[in-house]
């Protein structure tokens, strides 16, 4: 078997034919992991006993003649910001070096429940806070297309696995482009999904208004069957939403006939000219399937970054107050007394990013500053959520890049926190909306780095997005078009 | 908007954050630059705007709320067992209390 070129469909059909248990894939997918973890540091750590376990009740159910699960004998990665009940969750922090969760993420269940099988927490920037994996404690994530390179971030790891072979689909999360983004980096397909779709429940929470739990994979179909295994109301996270979840993959193949797309003017200016050139190709082939391309204006656009760094620094700022060393942080070593004991235990245990962010986020909740910043980013929330509405009146979904340019080399931005946060111009916007967006690969540029196209469209019309970006995929789309 | 190494400071404190002086130096830098930026909203007209305080919500009022039942709960020792220091069921931390 080569675990690399494996699908869903492809591994559940292979374990009910017999031709390899579960147990089998777990094993060989657990060595390939760990000998190939050197070359990008993809994984934080692994949990082999938790993928046996997860194999032997896969064979179990195909020894019985039951339903194995449609994510039967998958080998998956998961973010180290989603908890897993008795295998260590870092975050990648200092902080959280040693906790070890009581509990399992909803989302994490789900994926087990059907069929899947944890190798181990991949790696990110800390707490989820950056764009290109170089802020993780445990070591930056280097691009298996270019081990100089970033992978993206902060889903680094989880994009990184799925683009090197060793883990089928992957679990990321995404508060300002962290799982768009780096799939673009490594050429994978990630998913965003509508706001509330997938519970939170067990993501360690980052900023709270625009966290989302979504897929990574190396095929569409792939990554619409994992969201819809994850995906759906969870009493134990009030903000998931209600409307019952589609067979997104039964949506696909429907012809792209008459589907009306839109061209945001505000997303192509000053794009570098090799991406631009890759997204032009990719909209050429979108048109000749039948989609009606029109330009269109999505005039808060420009405002989006002011608007982002204030809301997620807030709300990151009252959400990591809670490690203080003293239920499950590290603690500094000589506290001489308690406030000295939070301030050194953190002042030690965060990275300078989360800090920034801490310090950005105190300061505009600080007294006399809430209406200045946090109400005005809320009313620029509206105006941008507002032009996709807009927007999608008229068409039925929007094609953007994802990121301005292909990876980076790794050190080039990190010493630049304003450029590295401009460099997010394209994903926050659909954060902020709260709407469906996916990354999908659109060839690559003459050094063969990835490019990246967007797909967004209205609230819950996953199955609109996906039946793009799968007749994208079968037209030859993911191989440059 | 400039941010003075005085508001770090007194920002650094609110966040029971202890910063280095260099930290201190750097974060002085950065913010500003961020805030800065940041100043750009102040072009757009907000006035009767509803602020943006839900993201969607698809259900009705007291759709989210459960049958007050009880439910196994975790357990003291599980709570704790992250805990860098504990002991006798309890989180420890410094004296806080003198006598």
């Amino acid at each position: 078997m080569d675990i690399a070129q494996l699908t869903l469909d492809r591994i559940r059909e292979d374990l009910i034919a017999r031709r390899y248990s579960a147990a089998e894939l777990a094993t060989e997918a657990l060595r390939l992991a760990e000998a190939e973890n050197p070359k990008t540091n993809a994984y934080i750590h692994f949990c082999p006993e938790r993928a046996l376990d997860a194999a032997r009740r896969v064979d179990g159910k195909i020894a019985n003649g039951e339903d194995p699960g449609a994510l039967a004998g998958a080998a998956v990665a998961v973010k180290d910001v989603i908890v897993t009940k008795d295998v260590r969750t870092t975050c990648g922090s200092r902080l959280l070096a040693n906790y070890i969760p009581p509990y399992d993420a909803t989302a994490v269940i789900r994926m087990e429940r059907a069929g899947a099988m944890i190798l181990g927490k991949a790696n990110c920037d800390e707490f989820a806070m950056g764009s290109s994996n170089e802020n993780s404690a445990f070591g930056a994530v280097r691009n298996p297309v270019d081990p100089e390179r970033v992978p993206g971030g902060s889903s680094g790891g989880p994009a990184a696995a799925v683009a090197q072979g060793t883990a089928v689909v992957s679990l990321g999360s995404d508060t300002g482009g962290s799982i768009r983004q780096p799939a673009s980096f490594c050429g994978v397909v990630g998913v965003t999904p509508t706001y509330g779709r997938v519970s939170r429940y067990g993501l360690v929470a980052f900023a709270s208004s625009l966290d989302h739990i979504g897929p990574f994979a190396r095929t569409v179909s792939d990554a619409a069957a994992l969201l819809h295994a994850i995906a759906g109301r969870d009493e134990m996270d009030s903000t998931s939403a209600f409307a019952p979840v589609p067979d997104y993959r039964a949506g696909m193949n429907g012809g792209l006939r008459g589907v009306k797309l839109g061209l945001p003017r505000e997303y192509f200016k000053g794009l570098a000219s090799e991406t631009g050139n890759r997204i032009e190709a990719g909209v050429g082939l979108l048109k000749k399937l039948g989609c009606e391309v029109r330009e269109i204006s999505l005039p808060a656009t420009d405002y989006a970054i002011a608007c982002y760094y204030i809301i997620c620094t807030a709300e990151a700022s009252s959400n990591l107050a809670r490690y203080d060393g003293v239920r499950y942080t590290t603690r500094s070593a000589s506290p001489p007394n308690l406030i000295d004991m939070y301030r050194a235990s953190r002042g030690e245990g965060f990275g300078a990013e989360c800090k920034r962010r801490i310090m950005l986020g105190t300061y505009v909740l600080s007294a006399g500053y809430y209406d200045a910043y946090y109400l005005k980013a809320q009313k620029v929330r509206a105006l941008i959520a507002r032009d996709f509405q807009q927007a999608f009146e008229k068409v039925d979904a929007i094609v953007t890049p994802v990121s301005p340019f292909p990876a980076f080399k790794i050190g080039e931005k990190i010493d630049d926190p304003m450029e590295m946060y401009l460099s997010d111009i394209y994903t926050i916007t659909g954060d902020l909306a709260g709407i469906p967006c996916m990354s999908v690969p659109c060839g690559k540029t003459a050094a063969g780095l990835p490019v990246g196209m967007q797909i967004l469209t209205n609230h819950f019309d996953e199955p609109g997005m996906f039946r793009i970006a799968d007749a994208y995929e079968r037209a030859g789309g993911f191989a440059g078009a | 908007m400039k941010i003075s190494e005085q508001e770090v400071r007194y920002v650094a404190g609110l966040a029971h954050l202890r910063l280095t002086e260099e930290e201190i130096r750097r974060f002085t830098r950065d913010l500003s630059e961020i805030l800065t930026h940041i100043d750009k909203l102040n072009e757009l007209d907000t006035s009767g705007v509803e602020p943006m305080a839900q993201v969607i919500y698809d259900a009705g009022a007291t759709a989210t709320l459960r049958e007050d039942q009880e439910r196994p709960v975790l357990g003291a020792e599980t709570a704790l067992a992250n805990a860098p220091l504990a002991g006798a069921g309890y989180f420890k931390v410094p004296r806080v209390i003198e006598r």
